[in-house]
């Protein structure tokens, strides 16, 4: 018989396909049924975001922020606030600095959830993302409670949050605090002693520590590589310092620690929600100074000057004096940075947004390499990608 | 951050920024500390020496390269500044690099520093126009198929150049160059006693159009 020439297959996943987890268009190369090659293909869902901001005054490129990464909202919104504020030079009141860490939390708690379910309904598990979303709901009407948004929020800004938490909210929250530990069990005995949880989970997508630094990956993706790193321990800010929490970390660097680690998260910022509850102070939310933050509209009923502040404030903006800073919160999917330069105008000269998914998924290429089209989706579903934030 | 860790971190990363200049000198043009946030400027030809030396020196170890982009500022004689953050998780130390370039200047590639710098080159090259050299696969990233210009330039309008819609009797995408039905404004906020340097009308008629500044 003659020797046929075996030529490897290339062909699109995507940009439209439910485990592309939005517009991602990946070239593969498959030999057969292992890929050899993984390139994807991004900027679909590019919008300018940064082209944007640049012609907007500080507080209107806050929104922008939500729909970056369009499930951890407020972690965006707390890094580009913190941003302004070093630039500025102002202080938050205790009191805001205990809600936004309280919402950050929230935050990745919501994450979290739709990351484990979306990667269970990937790999075959229906059962996880209808129990969480249902939570995902209650966590929203938090957010809608205090923004009056469930989703793009805009509720964490320079100087503070925009408003304070209506009264009776932080007794509800504490009530799903305590209903919320008995679900995370139940999705934990469906899914992490799972046989075919496991079998499609672990040793895929393995990525050691040093792959990891030399990628520039960050939150869970090195966490789950096994080193113990997180911003809100090494680089606090509001009041993080304060708070007891642990850090979890993997050992094998694949799926499936870095599920665990997801889920020992959420444990975690449970932990977090719990202690702001119980040592949140009363007192302002907001900076008292008029320069950056609005009079209360009771202010402006009487008092001439807060109608002027209020009048420059939502038509010019602040001026934020002449700098630049990197400033990097741990959001929800990892490092989220936000490298701002400022002229001294009331418009950002330059902000260019770090996201984490971006570095993780030009990692996709060696992480996929050698696996089958399956585990494909699997180290995708793992990395936790959302294309808000990797086009921007 | 509380008051007395920015305060140690000050003085440790004024130690690094000293033992930087004398370990690479001749490669650093400026150093310094802005904002409590440590930054050097070198050379381009300088950029693989520095980077490398700041991921091996053992009192460096910035392993991991955390960000990387472009600044356009027009006015200066090389516009574009290139910004590399790096990030130590020995040291929890975080360094910014900076270089400068024009049009024409090929920056020599930190992929093979950082495999992370790989996609954020793509990036700058789509979103700037830089050229970085050696590096391996210098494609559009995030720009549509077959896109024209640099959009992040500040020459570049908020509104581009082209758009496209769904053409029925042509059955395809076409483009088309993008009709406004109103001018994009953008509003100077600049105040007329103190910015201003623009011809507002009817100073033609005062006769001294130069300077409107502190005029009545």
């Amino acid at each position: 018989m003659a020797a046929t020439e075996i030529k490897n297959f290339n062909f699109n996943f995507g940009p439209q396909h439910p485990a592309a987890h939005g517009v991602l268009r990946l070239v593969l190369e498959m030999d057969g049924e292992v890929c050899e090659r993984a390139d994807p293909h991004i900027g679909l869902l590019h919008r300018g975001t940064e082209k944007l901001i640049e012609h907007k005054n500080y507080l209107q490129a806050l929104p922008y922020f939500d729909r970056l990464d369009y499930v951890s909202v407020m972690g965006q919104e707390h890094c580009f606030s913190l941003a302004v504020e070093k630039l500025v030079g102002c202080k938050v009141p205790l009191r805001g600095q205990y809600i936004r860490v309280l919402f950050h939390e929230i935050t990745r708690i919501l994450n979290h959830l739709l990351q484990i379910s979306a990667n269970a309904l990937d790999i075959g598990a229906m059962t996880p993302f209808l129990w969480m979303f249902e939570e995902r709901e209650k966590l929203m009407e938090f957010y809608e409670r205090v923004s009056g948004a469930r989703l793009h929020a805009a509720y964490i800004r320079p100087g503070g949050v925009h408003q304070d938490m209506p009264a009776g909210m932080v007794d509800d929250i504490r009530m799903w605090v305590e209903s919320f530990p008995p679900l995370i069990d139940d999705v934990e005995t469906l899914l992490t002693d799972n046989r075919i949880w496991k079998q499609r989970n672990v040793d895929i997508g393995v990525v050691t520590s040093d792959q990891a630094l030399d990628w520039g990956f960050t939150g869970v993706m090195l966490r789950g590589s096994g080193i113990a790193w997180d911003l809100r321990k090494t680089q606090p800010y509001d009041v993080y310092e304060d708070m007891d929490f642990d850090i979890p970390i993997g050992k094998n660097g694949d799926c499936y620690d870095r599920y665990l680690v997801r889920v020992e998260e959420m444990r975690q910022s449970l932990r977090i929600i719990t202690q702001c509850l119980d040592e949140i102070p009363s007192g302002a939310v907001m900076v008292e100074n008029h320069k950056i933050s609005p009079p209360r509209r009771a202010q402006m009923k009487q008092s001439m000057e807060a109608l002027i502040h209020h009048f420059k404030l939502y038509t010019e903006g602040y001026h934020v004096p002449a700098g630049e800073t990197y400033t990097a919160v741990e959001a929800p999917k990892g490092e989220f940075g936000v490298y701002l330069v400022a002229d001294g105008t009331n418009r950002p000269y330059r902000c260019k947004i770090r996201a984490p998914g971006f570095a993780h998924l030009q990692g996709l290429d060696f992480m996929a390499k050698g696996h089958q089209l399956a585990d494909l989706v699997a180290c995708i579903a793992s990395m936790d990608i959302v294309f808000g934030e990797v086009d921007r | 951050m509380t008051d007395s860790s920015v305060k140690i971190d000050e003085q440790s990363l004024t130690e690094l920024r000293d033992y930087l200049f004398s370990a690479l000198a001749g490669h650093l043009t400026e150093s310094g500390l802005h904002k409590e946030e440590l930054f050097v400027v070198c050379d381009v030809l300088s950029l693989i020496k520095v980077l490398t030396f700041l991921r091996d020196d053992a009192q460096c170890q910035f392993k991991q390269l955390t960000d990387l982009c472009g600044v356009d500022y027009p006015d200066r004689e090389s516009r574009f500044e290139i910004v590399y953050h790096l990030l130590s998780y020995r040291y929890n130390r975080r360094v910014r690099v900076k270089t400068s370039a024009d049009e024409s200047t090929l920056v020599p590639s930190a992929v093979k520093v950082f495999s992370a710098a790989d996609w954020y080159e793509r990036e700058t090259w789509d979103m700037y126009g830089i050229h970085f050299s050696e590096h391996p696969d210098l494609r559009r990233l995030l720009t549509d198929y077959g896109f024209d210009g640099h959009p992040l330039r500040k020459d570049f309008p908020l509104t581009g150049y082209v758009e496209m819609r769904y053409d029925e009797e042509q059955k395809r995408v076409v483009y088309e160059p993008v009709k406004l039905t109103q001018e994009f404004r953008r509003f100077d906020f600049m105040s007329p006693w103190e910015g201003a340097r623009y011809i507002l009308p009817g100073d033609e008629k005062a006769g001294h159009t130069e300077d409107t500044q502190g005029d009545t």
